[in-house]
């Protein structure tokens, strides 16, 4: 029944090309994981499993060990650890939401609006994108001081919400709305923002969901390091890059951590990769 | 609205009646919607993106240690670059060498598996995705690769080929810089299917189905046909966005560098340009120098992207 698809055959597509292909995809798709299945059976090593000889891909007797040391870690952390956490989470949804909307709007008007100096404004949007972030550090920290941002989540939180990426992403997207749509809602007498709410973003959905794994996963894994001072302010992957500085007798602990701040991303990517994947199979983008 | 409006106005009164300044305040005044709609991303954006890339232009022919205040010497920070600095040169070379074998083959890569997974049943397709965006998700999963090449035989990989009997003695894949830059080559691949790939596979989704069935009656006779003259067409916005990506990415390479080869790595042999720009900015403080070294990697951005933009509008021809 698995292989129900290679009997229902689509046009131009031979047996041949699938089975190449689904070989192709299980070969290399086994290389891109086996790191990834590294990482998991890691975390659920016992410490001496991580320094045995000959050593050893998978976990001999899987262990929760790196878990309760971990938790007992973080019981004993200065500041609540429910605190890095509310942080991190704080950050990285309004951070998130705030892009995906103030980059789609401008997106939307550069795309599908003509007025003086669109394709200047686009232009530096691009150039941005390839300018080293190392030597614009030292500017932002005195544009953020001279705010009075410094210390505080805004100085995460506002510099996400205009990432180049996701202007450029959207615009990109905005292209594939058919003018004709928009022209007859204008017609029938929709303000502005209403077109660009309900018809043009549910149009490029699999843009913006695809904007929010790129979002979520810069912010997700955002230090905070030369902003935020304050401990009751700083960020979950702060806080458990501290408790890795223990050194190699923290190899477990490490291991688990590593585990955990994994999977909310991959939680998210599954949520919003499976929407994409089902609402566009059933209905495309028609004139 | 506004194309039909600036239509009805007569050419003759505008440019007599109105003087050019006026014109264009009359135009900004028009379109008041469309600028409304920009400012908030623009004004964050000028804020902190565009000033700091200005004052880092502006950076790179001063000295500024950061303590004292920037003094000016014209060009001195670019002359000692292409002139004095050997190790500097050195980067230009691994970085042209990463850009042009990482770039074109990790583009290409993204393309096709994107492609490839979407041929499959929707089901499969999100596990797929998942698994081959899996490198890219998390900051630094690529640490792991350190411990799979590690130099002793508690490397993993020494350890196989040893017992395989293919080598006597375990190599030091992240020391010699016989093996360095390749090793970091195949880690950067494996990472490569990142935000290029995921455009990619959102873009698939987003093409018109009937297309297809057009290009049916029209004659296409197989699925790399369908590709080039349909699919690719079809998706042109989302492949030049792959491309700038391609591009920031491959010119960029210094997280895996340093975390793998170490900074610096042995005989400057994994040293790529944005390694020497953190060894001057964040280490020595010498911030005109580092940003003239930004400034040069800027310029040599542009010119791939231009390169780049020219190739892909031959697609679909």
């Amino acid at each position: 029944m698995k292989f129900n698809f290679l009997k229902r055959r689509r046009a131009n597509r031979s047996v041949g090309g699938d089975v190449c292909n689904i070989i192709l995809l299980a070969f290399f798709g086994a290389f891109m994981a086996l790191p990834m299945v590294f990482a998991i059976g890691n975390a659920f090593k016992p410490l001496d499993e991580f320094f045995i000889f000959p050593p050893r891909f998978f976990v001999i007797n899987p262990t929760l060990d790196n878990f309760t040391d971990l938790f007992i870690l973080m019981a004993q952390s200065w500041v609540p650890f429910s605190r890095y956490i509310f942080n991190t989470v704080f950050i990285t949804s309004i951070g998130t939401a705030g892009h995906v909307i103030i980059a789609s709007m401008a997106a939307f008007v550069l795309e599908k609006h003509n007025f003086p100096g669109r394709n200047v404004l686009f232009s530096i949007v691009i150039l941005a994108l390839m300018f080293s972030a190392a030597v614009t550090a030292i500017p932002n920290f005195l544009t953020m001081s001279a705010l009075g941002w410094i210390d505080t989540h805004l100085a995460l939180i506002i510099p996400a919400f205009a990432a180049p990426i996701g202007l450029f992403l959207m615009k990109q997207f905005m292209v594939t709305i058919p003018d004709s749509l928009l022209e007859s809602a204008r017609i029938d007498g929709a303000s502005e923002i209403k077109i660009f709410w309900v018809i043009a973003m549910p149009t490029v959905k699999p843009g913006w969901l695809t904007l929010i794994i790129f979002s979520f996963q810069g912010l997700w894994g955002a230090t905070g390091g030369t902003f935020i001072f304050s401990e009751e302010l700083k960020t979950l992957p702060f806080a458990l890059s501290q408790i890795l500085a223990g050194g190699i007798a923290r190899a477990g602990v490490g291991a688990a951590v590593m585990l955990i701040m994994m999977i909310v991303p991959i939680t998210m990517f599954i949520a919003t990769q499976s929407n994409i994947i089902q609402t566009m199979s059933t209905s495309g983008i028609k004139e | 609205m506004a194309v039909v409006v600036d239509y009805l106005k007569p050419r003759a009164i505008t440019n007599t009646v109105l003087r050019r300044g006026e014109y264009l305040w009359s135009e900004i005044r028009k379109n008041k919607v469309s600028y409304l709609f920009l400012a908030p991303y623009f004004l964050i954006f000028f804020t902190f993106t565009v000033i700091p890339v200005v004052m880092s232009l502006g950076l790179s022919f001063t000295s500024f240690n950061i303590l004292e205040a920037p003094r000016w010497v014209g060009w001195q920070n670019y002359i000692r670059l292409l002139l004095a600095d050997d190790i500097f040169l050195r980067a230009v070379q691994n970085t042209f060498l990463f850009a042009a074998i990482t770039g074109p083959i990790g583009y290409f890569m993204a393309l096709l598996f994107a492609w490839f997974i979407n041929e499959l049943p929707p089901k499969i397709r999100a596990v797929m995705v998942l698994i081959f965006y899996a490198p890219s998700i998390s900051g630094n999963v690529f640490m792991i690769w350190t411990v799979l090449f590690s130099g002793d035989a508690h490397g993993y990989i020494n350890s196989v080929l040893v017992r395989l009997g293919i080598i006597t003695e375990p190599i030091l894949w992240l020391q010699d810089p016989a093996y360095m830059l390749s090793v970091i080559m195949i880690v950067v691949l494996w990472m490569s299917l990142g935000t290029g790939f995921l455009a990619f596979v959102a873009g698939l989704q987003s093409i018109d189905k009937t297309l297809y069935e057009a290009g049916l009656v029209d004659g296409v006779k197989n699925r790399w046909q369908e590709l080039w003259f349909i699919t690719l067409p079809s998706m042109k916005p989302m492949l030049m966005f792959g491309a700038v990506m391609a591009i920031t990415a491959s010119f960029a390479v210094s997280d895996v560098t340093i975390a793998l080869a170490g900074m610096p790595s042995t005989d400057y042999a994994a040293h790529t340009v944005v390694n020497h720009l953190i060894d001057f900015g964040s280490i020595r403080f010498e911030m005109g120098y580092a940003s003239a070294i930004a400034t040069l990697l800027f310029l040599a951005m542009i010119g791939a992207n231009k390169l780049v933009q020219n190739l892909l509008r031959k697609v679909g021809r």
